[in-house]
């Protein structure tokens, strides 16, 4: 039973996530990726369980190694993310202070 | 934290993931939707740490302390140029975490078989993930070469692959330990599938891998949600694969393949195109300089090339003086150009263009017609009418921006050698083209220095 509830939290996120994203602009695709791939870190959650969990050393071992990979993901991910979206200007608002040279 | 209070926790992260996709859709919103899916982010760890299933934290804070560290200044470090080897990076260090945490998942006690096959997708697919993101990351530094690899048997060998994948997966199921040879079989097997999955794709299809990486890594996940059945994990993993699958999808049709074409067809090894004679009409900068002065619409076509020469600040300052001589200014931009979905408007943003000043592929041809100058910076495929016209081309059928119907296209170019696919491009003989040889930015700052001079 608790598949079949779990196969059914699936197919409704996918078909949410179609329908979000298929609206996205052209411009946006690399940000929309990069934002995309941050949230796939999630698997941190898992990792963390893994690590903490402190029954096997070896799995403890495995989580705590898919930890710091996953901070990289999340971390990184969503810190290029805002670097990439904070240079997106709008005509009116573009400063160009610095810009003119 | 009782398992009902983080779960109610995991549908508010999930609730703000599915907000921060949605306000990533318009530029106006998209910073606030990225921040609000960090803090999504946020409180699925924070609540995750409450969990009475975390008994010690030494390890957790040491890893986490060096992958945070790794990923800030990896983040802060890299050029925009280096996006797409970035982009993929991270998507591999998501699919390795996925693997790692699908086969943790084995010690965990009382695993049914539906478990042990969800364990063996998720390290199959993370292990995919990460070694395709490598090898995707190597060909876009240029590490190694970057373009398609391929050889005779390749499908062959393939298809062993993913059938003794399939065989050692079985075997496992049948006899699950933690120690089974057939696990650490299908670890190895799908990190060389993952190899051999990118190797035979060049790097004009990078758009495609990369788009698909994205998927693979969102998947992942979901399957290690199954394996240690977790929901957030399920919920975000599969937002990311649809994500991912999406812009696979729309990458493709803007090359007129399909996701199997691309994936297993070294690309130009089909068909070979109509051989063009043709007189290229070569110009100066100075020549440049009278037509762009008297022109009264200009659009910019960039492509990876302009990426390569880095010559997108120019180009913006070109951009600006166009527009206060009273032209009117775009940057016309194709799905795949460049080296990632959206890789040229990220390029031009950095370099201050604004975004209204970006238009696409559908919204420039249908006014192409009036506009009285089009400069092709470093792109070919993209704006080659062989595609168009020449059916025995391999790229026939894929939509281009119609340059060449412009009043006049001016074609940035290094030298007279073919494009990355390879494929002659009848553009650089047309009535209208002129070709301005040379470095794309040294030419540029030539017309500049013109327009100041």
């Amino acid at each position: 039973m608790e598949a079949v509830l779990l196969g059914l939290v699936l197919m409704l996120s996918i078909s949410l996530g179609f329908e979000l994203i298929s609206k996205v602009p052209a411009i946006l695709h690399t940000p929309l990726m990069s934002g995309a791939n941050a949230i796939s870190g999630i698997t941190i959650v898992g990792a963390l369980i893994s690590a903490g969990s402190g029954i096997e050393p070896m799995a403890s071992i495995l989580g705590a190694v898919a930890v710091s990979f996953a901070t990289i993901n999340v971390v990184g991910g969503y810190l290029v993310t805002n670097r990439m979206l904070s240079m997106f200007k709008k005509k009116d608002d573009s400063t160009r202070a610095g810009g003119s040279s | 934290m009782s398992l009902e209070l983080i779960n109610v926790w995991y549908v508010v992260a999930a609730g703000l993931f599915i907000y921060g996709l949605k306000q990533l859709g318009s530029p106006a919103t998209a910073v606030r939707g990225n921040l609000l899916s960090s803090v999504g982010m946020l409180i699925a760890v924070v609540a995750t740490l409450f969990s009475q299933q975390i008994l010690e934290f030494q390890w957790i804070l040491a890893a986490a302390i060096v992958g945070a560290l790794i990923g800030a200044v990896a983040a802060q470090r890299v050029a925009m140029t280096g996006m797409p080897e970035m982009v993929a990076l991270f998507n591999g260090s998501g699919g390795i975490a996925s693997l790692l945490v699908g086969w943790a998942a084995l010690y965990n006690i009382g695993n049914t078989t539906f478990t042990n096959i969800t364990i063996l997708l998720s390290v199959l697919i993370g292990g995919v993930t990460f070694s395709g993101s490598i090898v995707a990351w190597g060909k876009l530094s240029e590490i190694m070469a970057s373009r398609a690899i391929v050889f005779g048997a390749q499908r062959v060998v393939n298809a062993l692959i993913l059938i003794t994948l399939v065989a050692c997966g079985v075997l496992f199921c049948l006899e699950p330990a933690i120690d089974s040879p057939y696990l650490y079989a299908v670890i190895g097997l799908s990190l060389l599938f993952g190899v051999m999955a990118v190797i035979p794709i060049g790097g004009a299809d990078m758009p495609v891998v990369i788009s698909l990486l994205n998927a693979y890594s969102g998947l992942a996940a979901c399957a290690a949600g199954f394996a240690i059945n977790n929901n957030i994990l399920i919920v975000a993993g599969s937002l990311v694969g649809a994500a991912g699958m999406i812009l696979t999808n729309i990458m493709c049709k803007a090359m007129n393949r399909s996701l199997a074409n691309v994936l297993f067809s070294g690309f130009g090894a089909v068909k070979t195109a109509t051989k063009i004679e043709g007189e290229v009409k070569p110009i100066n900068t100075e020549d440049a300089y009278l037509i762009l002065e008297a022109a009264a619409s200009v659009t910019f076509v960039p492509g990876y090339g302009m990426a390569v020469a880095q010559a997108q600040h120019v180009v913006r300052e070109l951009g600006e003086l166009l527009e206060k001589n009273g032209a009117d200014v775009t940057y016309a931009i194709h799905p795949v150009a460049g080296r990632m979905p959206g890789h040229m408007n990220v390029l031009l943003a950095e370099a201050n263009v604004p975004y209204d000043q970006l238009v696409e592929m559908d919204d420039i041809n249908p006014r192409i017609d009036n506009i009285d100058v089009a400069v092709v910076i470093g792109a070919n495929d993209v704006v080659n009418p062989a595609a168009r016209e020449d059916e025995n081309s391999p790229i026939y059928g894929m939509p281009i921006i119609n340059v060449d119907h412009a009043r006049t296209v001016f074609v940035l170019k290094r030298t007279m050698a073919s494009g990355f696919s390879g494929v002659d491009n009848p553009l650089f003989f047309g009535e209208n083209t002129r070709m301005l040889f040379g470095d794309a930015k040294e030419s540029i700052s030539g017309v500049i220095s013109q327009f100041k001079g």
